[in-house]
């Protein structure tokens, strides 16, 4: 048990490793902390579901240094993730922007949960007019009732 | 009527569903779709491997002609496999191949070109981190590109160029552009 827990605890506390060497850094700290959050927003189009500052494939390799390139050269982070979307589409952006082809991934859900509501909601009411059938007959019935009563007579 | 049509709709739902999962089944997710398709050829100035005897390959170099942009590089294995093919593409002389030598000691690519023949009208170098074939939005070698007369880059395959894909894909492209 104690072994288990320093076992779980062990892992609680390892960070998953980056693949970026020390050799790729800048030398400015700020910059290579806006390298690194632009490269974990940006996917690794070799190993899909992994980001370039995660990534060990060559490409994700060249693609951490093209993004110092363009902070070394001033350019902002949006900036940077442009010049990649340029290249390789919004694919390359680990989280989807929202636009007219991301709106149905976007909005999808909310339209589900609606729908849903709606539904359920004629669902009760139809429920509720059941009901209400059974509740006294409507003038207009009680008159023909009576006429048909007249008749038998 | 209506209520019994209610009941279906799960089982209608869930058929729907089925149809997709099935098509997913079959989809490559490797296969990116290019952004650059229709668009014109990225601005590039590559300088030639060394004794190749051409001046490399700018992105002039890319109109006036339908052409087809191979990357590849002498450590790209798939790259050995579909070398025989392009050699072949050569001989018959349908469209002139321009071949990026990407993220590549440029005296190895060329060595590799002397190994395993030629089939290029031009080479340029693009060493890491290979700006050129990033500006091509390039996943991996072997990627090849058909250009159009005016410079625009009118289909991308990503992998090994084989008859197939040659004869029922490539070739009839090329063959309507060149009209």
């Amino acid at each position: 048990m104690k072994r288990l827990m320093l076992a779980l605890m062990a892992l609680a506390i390892c960070s998953p490793a980056l693949a970026v060497d020390p050799g790729e850094m800048l030398k400015d700290p700020a910059l290579e902390a806006r390298a690194r959050d632009v490269g974990a927003e940006l996917r690794c189009v070799v190993c899909q579901n992994q980001s370039i500052d995660d990534s060990d494939a060559d490409l994700a390799k060249d693609l951490r240094q093209i993004v110092r390139e363009r902070i070394t050269a001033g350019d902002s982070n949006d900036q940077v993730k442009q010049y990649l979307v340029d290249r390789y589409g919004d694919y390359v952006l680990l989280r989807p922007p929202f636009n007219a082809k991301t709106v149905l991934l976007w909005l999808g859900p909310l339209g589900f949960a609606i729908a849903a509501f709606f539904i359920g909601r004629a669902y009760y009411r139809r429920q509720k007019q059941e009901a209400v059938a059974l509740s006294p007959l409507s003038a207009q019935e009680s008159a023909e009732i009576d006429r048909l009563m007249k008749d038998r007579n | 009527m209506k209520s019994r049509l209610a009941y279906l709709l799960p089982v209608l739902i869930f058929v729907g569903l089925l149809g997709f999962f099935f098509k997913g089944l079959f989809l490559d997710p490797k296969a990116i779709p290019s952004v650059l398709i229709d668009k014109p050829v990225p601005n590039i100035d590559l300088a030639a491997l060394p004794g190749r005897g051409d001046t490399g390959l700018k992105s002039e170099h890319l109109k006036g002609q339908v052409s087809l942009v191979n990357i590849f590089g002498s450590w790209c294995v798939a790259c050995v496999a579909e070398h025989p093919y392009l050699m072949k593409i050569k001989a018959e002389g349908s469209v002139p191949i321009m071949g990026i030598d990407w993220r590549d000691d440029p005296k190895a690519g060329m060595a590799w070109l002397q190994k395993h023949g030629d089939p290029y009208e031009r080479v340029g170098a693009d060493p890491a981190p290979g700006h050129a074939s990033v500006d091509f939005g390039v996943t991996g070698a072997p990627e090849s590109f058909v250009v159009d007369r005016d410079g625009r880059i009118r289909y991308k395959h990503v992998g090994i160029i084989d008859d197939r894909v040659w004869k029922q894909t490539l070739l009839p492209i090329i063959k309507e552009l060149q009209k």
